[in-house]
């Protein structure tokens, strides 16, 4: 990356007005868990042995990982399969950004963490513990934000929050109306707090139900498409407080079709299609997956495609003034030199770094489409 | 993790009746059921100015409505008599029925099971509070025709149906536990409603399907053929609270009720317990 970014002044820089300085520390952590986690599912499921099997053998797994699925399967009544054999790590203090179109089976896997449905096969361990059987003593370290806010439209905000909070029986009465002054501080709500969530639009619900997720410090918070519904500064306030979070050590599940986001705040991620799990991985390792390109401005596209090619550069394509190109694997600057040395007017010279986007085009072979 | 304070389990009992009991619809059923006693009054006072007696000798409408012109307090009984065939179960069926397949249509349920309330304490919690509505209605019941008595009509000691005379404390004495008995009536309606309540998420249908098996019960309970199945149908013995107006008390039929209500209780219960926790939430 900084590499890249060293010989690339004039190249798209996706997000980096939004990336502060906590970025740099969950970078940090990143890469400290890709070591650990490694990429693809091998990792997990050697050492992770599930059921009666001792405990000591998957302990320092189970302690690292604070999600861990093992062949997790859903199939609906009326026999639709929605998650389809899922080998699932997210890494403790990760940012983990869970893909995949509509109707992958996001909300579906979600719905099997948080206890909400049975799976049909598989098994799923949740902060090291199993689920749906420890749900009780998992679940109050866990916030969650699940298909959308729903809340009482008869109550107010605060009253919803109020009740959210006595259905768990771990948060302590005396401290819940402090607890929930401070979450609606926390999206913004206080204003609103008095008015019947009837009257709420749909970003001050979404805030609400985020609002109900942050009751209580938790060790993991699970949001499925968190900023659905939401304005651009509403966006970018959820993100800064993903990231805050996760500065504070929460690990942040977050699921989203949107790819924009999930590089923007994201340290890791998986990608769903059809139900299967395509790949998961630290973010960086997945957009370097499908290597970055070498794009050269000029007015002299024919002649630079030419030079690009001696230089030993695969896929050349020039469009106008633009001509791309796999970059070879020597120095780039040698690259550059050529292109001058051959009376190139070169104006632009760079790499461009490839998205999530091309990547998970690259991974599924298809566009970000519904699956039937 | 903390241990939490087994006080702390009632927390969501606290926030369910606060819940309930502060909802619109919830207010308006107990103004409708309010209203029973004041239009039975008003409707008894009209007809007896002129100084003759309800319904004739033979005494049509609901039991005790004759004697209310000589005394206030049997208007407690005839609104119970008259609101408990329909009025309250309908009530309690609305509310039962709303109890869990509401939480799910809004979804909030998913919610609430992810903080985690728990499956079996939210039911538990369910059905105290449906039952504490059962008593609340029958309550608001009696109450009202007490007020409307007593403004309406005279007041003093009264006659039981045994003929015995019993001072007006000992008659509200009975009241009360007539109430009682009327609110334990509506149990078994209560957990079948919650049962029906967990087989869907639409409030709406549960709310129905719970008043229909109400109205269908009743209308079963009136057909001579299905004689041998009447005394298992929930609402055979509800008017057997009658009995407690005589002197001595008669209790055959009363404890047949309270034992068909428990019964219905444990069987709708259960099965409302089986279903919800191991039920899919997806709504
Ligand atoms: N309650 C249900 N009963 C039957 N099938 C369901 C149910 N819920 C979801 N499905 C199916 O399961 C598949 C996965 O759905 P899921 O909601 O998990 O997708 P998703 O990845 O969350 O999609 P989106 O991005 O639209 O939220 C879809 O094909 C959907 O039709
Ligand atoms: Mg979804």
């Amino acid at each position: 990356m900084a590499e890249a970014s060293a010989t690339e002044p004039e190249s798209r820089d996706r997000g980096s007005a939004d990336r502060g300085s906590t970025d740099l520390g969950s970078a940090d952590r990143g890469s400290a868990d890709r070591e650990t986690a490694g990429r693809q599912t091998a990792g997990p499921e050697a050492a992770n042995p599930e059921g009666a099997g001792p405990e000591t053998a998957g302990r320092e797994r189970a302690d690292d990982a604070v999600i861990a699925t093992r062949a997790l399967t859903k199939r609906y009544r009326g026999g639709q399969l929605a998650v389809d054999g899922l080998d699932l790590t997210v890494p403790a203090g990760s940012v983990f950004g869970f893909l995949g179109p509509n109707g992958s089976g996001k909300t579906t896997t979600i719905r099997m963490l948080m206890g909400l449905i049975e799976p049909t096969s598989g098994s799923a361990r949740v902060l090291g513990r199993p689920m749906p059987g420890a749900a009780r003593t998992v679940l109050p370290g866990v916030g969650a934000l699940i298909e959308g806010p729903a809340l009482y439209g008869f109550l107010s905000g605060r009253d919803n929050l109020l009740r959210y909070d006595a259905a768990d029986p771990a948060a302590d009465p005396r401290t819940r109306r402090a607890r929930v002054s401070a979450a609606l501080d926390r999206v913004g709500l206080v204003a609103a707090a008095g008015k019947k969530a009837r009257a709420y639009s749909l970003g001050m619900k979404q805030r609400l139900g985020l609002a109900a997720a942050l009751l209580q410090p938790r060790r993991l918070l699970v949001l499925d498409e968190p900023t659905n519904g939401l304005d651009p500064q509403g966006m970018r306030e959820i993100r800064a407080l993903v990231r805050e979070l996760a500065s504070d050590g929460t690990t942040v599940f977050l699921s989203s079709h949107l790819l924009d986001e999930i590089e923007q705040v994201c340290t890791h991620a998986a990608v769903m299609a059809r139900g299967r799990l395509i790949t998961q991985g630290a973010v960086a390792d997945l957009s370097a997956g499908a290597r970055g390109r070498l794009v050269v401005t000029t007015p002299d596209p024919a002649d630079a495609a030419r030079v690009l090619k001696e230089q030993g550069a695969g896929d050349v394509v020039a469009v106008e003034d633009r001509v791309t190109a796999e970059p070879p694997d020597h120095d780039l600057a040698e690259v550059n030199a050529a292109l001058v040395a051959a009376g190139v007017r070169v104006r632009g010279f760079g790499l461009e770094r490839a998205s999530l986007e091309d990547a998970f085009v690259a991974l599924t072979g298809e566009g970000f489409d519904v699956a039937g | 993790m903390r241990a939490p304070s087994p006080l702390w389990a009632f927390g969501l009992l606290r926030s369910e009746l606060l819940t309930t009991f502060r909802r619109w619809r919830t207010l308006a059923l107990l103004g409708v059921l309010a209203a029973v006693p004041v239009l039975v009054g008003i409707a008894v006072r009209i007809e007896t100015s002129d100084g003759s007696s309800v319904g004739g000798a033979g005494g049509g409408g609901p039991a005790f409505i004759a004697q209310i012109s000589n005394n206030g307090l049997f208007l407690v009984f005839t609104a119970l008599a008259a609101t408990l065939p329909f009025f309250l179960p309908m009530a309690v069926g609305v509310v039962a029925g709303d109890a869990i397949a509401g939480e799910a249509n809004a979804g909030t349920l998913r919610y609430l099971l992810v903080a985690p309330a728990g499956r079996t304490r939210l039911l538990l919690t369910k059905y105290t509070t449906v039952i504490v509505f059962c008593l609340a209605a029958t309550l608001v019941v009696a109450a009202s025709a007490l007020v409307v008595g007593a403004l309406l009509f005279p007041v003093g000691d009264l006659v039981t149906i045994s003929g015995t005379r019993i001072t007006y404390g000992e008659g509200l004495g009975r009241a009360l536990l007539i109430a009682l008995v009327v609110a334990a009536s509506l149990v078994g309606v209560a957990a079948l409603g919650l049962f029906v309540s967990t087989l869907t998420s639409s409030g709406i249908a549960a709310m129905a399907t719970t008043v229909g098996l109400l109205i269908t019960v009743q209308i079963l309970d009136q057909i001579p053929q299905l004689h041998a199945l009447h005394p298992y149908f929930f609402s055979h013995y509800w008017l057997s609270f009658a009995d407690l107006m005589r002197e001595p008390v008669y209790w055959d039929e009363l404890v047949r009720n309270l034992g068909l209500q428990a019964l219905y209780a444990a069987v709708f219960g259960s099965a409302a317990w089986a279903r919800f926790t191991t039920k899919d939430i997806t709504s």
